[in-house]
């Protein structure tokens, strides 16, 4: 990681003239706003016959790192394969200060052998490369272990393209929950229902779904294998059954229960057996989630009028409160490390996403500029942030780095989006 | 008489669900809790005094129907879930005929307007239909008759982002089961 901060070091600024997406990238807009943001200048040429596939390969790398926040592409129309010899002081000349270049080559059973490599162009050093065989449905995946491998190379981190997000979408009266790439992409449909569909929590193997559907005219938690489509009930008593989330060792789930009256938060197994419950208030308590350790919850109580953001171990006992800015503080979500708390507040009549650095007493931070904000979940690095909001009239999704400076909107398609959940690592 | 009846409000209840699930707006018009059906309303409203001469006894459905409605919904302040008491009638209206048949059985959903997270507004919805049945029990419904659940903001009656549409959104609406 140090020798890559050295390498890298003479990345600058580029908060303005940036070359953006180009025409390959019209899937999806990066924007970058603020001024400071620091990153590293990187070309990724075109990959020998890629063009005979149905994915660009190229392009959806470049996409990838561009969103991370700490990547910036450098237009090309160069074509390099792994085998090629890079001209480093022509690459420099262009302004990069790293270069991936590759090949797709058609095997004979069908599939695509996907070969790409890495460049240090301020060193001049070959960084390494891989190979894969992929089905030809796999090829964006591909793609996205290419961005990863460069990622965690040049930052010393593991890089979260190729992990999935699950959201719902609505056309009409039609509610489909998907699954889809981290970058909104290739989504395929888990459930389809004419009644509204809330709250997707990732299991933390990545192979379960858990959520809440109101087919019985009543919200219930269902959780859904995602590549068999088995489901099966968790919650279904009297009353509201809802928010659920999963304990990071996956062998239990908390949910929110109205069976004995009132929104009130339960932990039961990981099928929904021997819900006992956790908060005992006569206000409402939803929307908990584990802290990564594993001991606490966090969750929205309006127990002191407004909902405001607590904290409670999961055995049950004293009750903090941990958000104190604004009278209407929701969705906390926590960053896989436990240092961050990512959530909704409504400031004049807004609702706007906040970063909350726990173990600090800085005042939180807005880091959006939108009025309708909701359902803030980290990517498993803790790096970006997937949030759902409202942007020319229909509800989108956008991922964001914790402090705001570069943004992308994901998925265009005509259908609303709603409540993202981004999943673990798992393929 | 009382089974038939039940399975005809029952379907209509299912015509009103449906008709939520299409997304079209609910009639504001308060729908009846009770209808009839015409087999068995034929004694209602007609004469059976005299059987003779050219005396025709007129029955009048459409009146009969009109009688039978009961107002379902109740409405709501922003971020309150306090029953105002223009709606007490509506509460009182429902619990003479839910303690006058034990067998009858009311779902009360939740509503909120759109503003605001899915999970917390699904818990406000809640607090407003328990604030629905708990006022039910109160004037002697029994407990396994009411059911309170919610919607949150999922399930708006009128599409809108102005406090016309979301006053209709925030509320309680009593269907059957």
């Amino acid at each position: 990681m140090l020798m890559n901060r050295r390498s890298f070091g003479n990345s600058v600024a580029a908060a303005s003239g940036l070359a953006l997406a180009g025409p390959a990238l019209a899937q999806f807009r990066v924007e970058i706003s603020g001024v400071g943001a620091t990153q590293v200048p990187i070309a990724i040429a075109r990959f020998r016959d890629e063009d005979r596939t149905t994915q660009v390969l190229s392009a959806i790398v470049r996409a990838d790192l561009e969103r991370a926040g700490v990547f910036r592409g450098i237009d090309t129309t160069t074509q390099i394969d792994e085998l090629g010899q890079p001209q480093m002081t022509e690459w420099r000349s262009k302004g990069a200060d790293a270069l991936v270049g590759g090949s797709v080559t058609r095997l004979a059973d069908g599939r695509f052998d996907v070969r790409f490599k890495l460049w240090d162009v301020v060193k001049g050093k070959d960084l390494g490369g891989q190979s894969n065989a992929v089905a030809p449905t796999d090829l964006r995946l591909a793609a996205h272990h290419i961005a990863d491998f460069v990622y965690e190379k040049l930052t010393g981190e593991k890089g979260v393209f190729s992990t999935r997000i699950a959201y719902v979408t609505r056309s009409g009266t039609r509610y489909a929950l998907r699954v889809a790439d981290a970058d909104g992409e290739g989504g395929q449909v888990a459930l389809n229902s004419p009644e509204p569909i809330i709250s997707p929590a990732w299991a933390p193997n990545g192979q379960e779904l858990a959520y809440v559907s109101f087919e019985a005219q009543k919200a219930v938690v269902y959780a859904q294998e995602v590549a068999s489509g088995k489901r099966r009930v968790i919650a279904n008593f009297r009353g509201s059954n809802s928010a659920p989330a999963w304990s990071p060792d996956g062998q239990s789930l908390v949910a929110t229960l109205s069976r004995e009256g009132g929104s009130q938060i339960f932990v039961m197994g990981r099928n929904g057996e021997n819900p006992r419950r956790v908060t005992s208030s006569p206000s409402i308590d939803t929307e908990a989630t584990f802290s990564p350790d594993g001991r606490s919850l966090y969750f929205v109580s309006d127990r002191s009028g407004g909902p405001q953001i607590y904290r409670v171990p999961v055995a049950g006992g004293n009750v903090e409160r941990v958000s104190f800015t604004g009278d209407y503080n929701i969705s906390p979500a926590l960053s896989p490390d436990g240092r961050y708390m990512a959530y909704i507040s409504r400031q004049s009549g807004a609702f706007k996403l906040y970063v909350a650095e726990l173990s600090k007493g800085a005042t939180p931070q807005a880091i959006t500029d939108t009025r309708d904000d909701e359902s803030p979940s980290f990517a498993p690095n803790g790096r970006l942030i997937i949030y759902a909001t409202r942007s020319g009239g229909r509800d989108v999704l956008m991922t964001t780095t914790l402090d705001g400076k570069i943004k992308a909107k994901l998925v265009s398609t005509t259908a609303d989006v709603r409540e993202p959940m981004w999943g673990p690592y798992d393929r | 008489m009382k089974n038939i009846k039940f399975t005809a409000f029952a379907l209509f209840a299912a015509a009103v669900m449906a008709g939520c699930a299409s997304n079209v707006p609910l009639n504001n018009t308060p729908a009846p809790v009770e209808s009839r059906a015409p087999s068995t309303s034929g004694s209602t409203g007609a004469s059976t005094s005299g059987s003779t001469g050219s005396k025709v006894a007129s029955v009048d459905l459409t009146k009969n129907t009109a009688n039978a409605e009961l107002p379902r919904v109740i409405y709501f302040d922003y971020d309150s879930f306090v029953i105002k008491d223009e709606f007490r009638p509506v509460i009182e209206a429902q619990a003479k005929v839910l303690s006058a048949d034990r067998t009858k059985k009311l779902s009360v959903e939740g509503h909120t307007d759109e503003r605001g997270g899915s999970e917390y507004n699904l818990a406000l919805g809640q607090k407003r239909a328990e604030s629905v049945t708990k006022a039910l029990k109160l004037l002697g419904v029994n407990d396994t008759q009411v059911e309170a659940v919610s919607f949150g903001k999922e399930r708006p009656a009128v599409q809108g982002s102005d406090e016309a549409a979301w006053a209709k959104n925030r509320r309680a609406e009593l269907a059957s089961r």
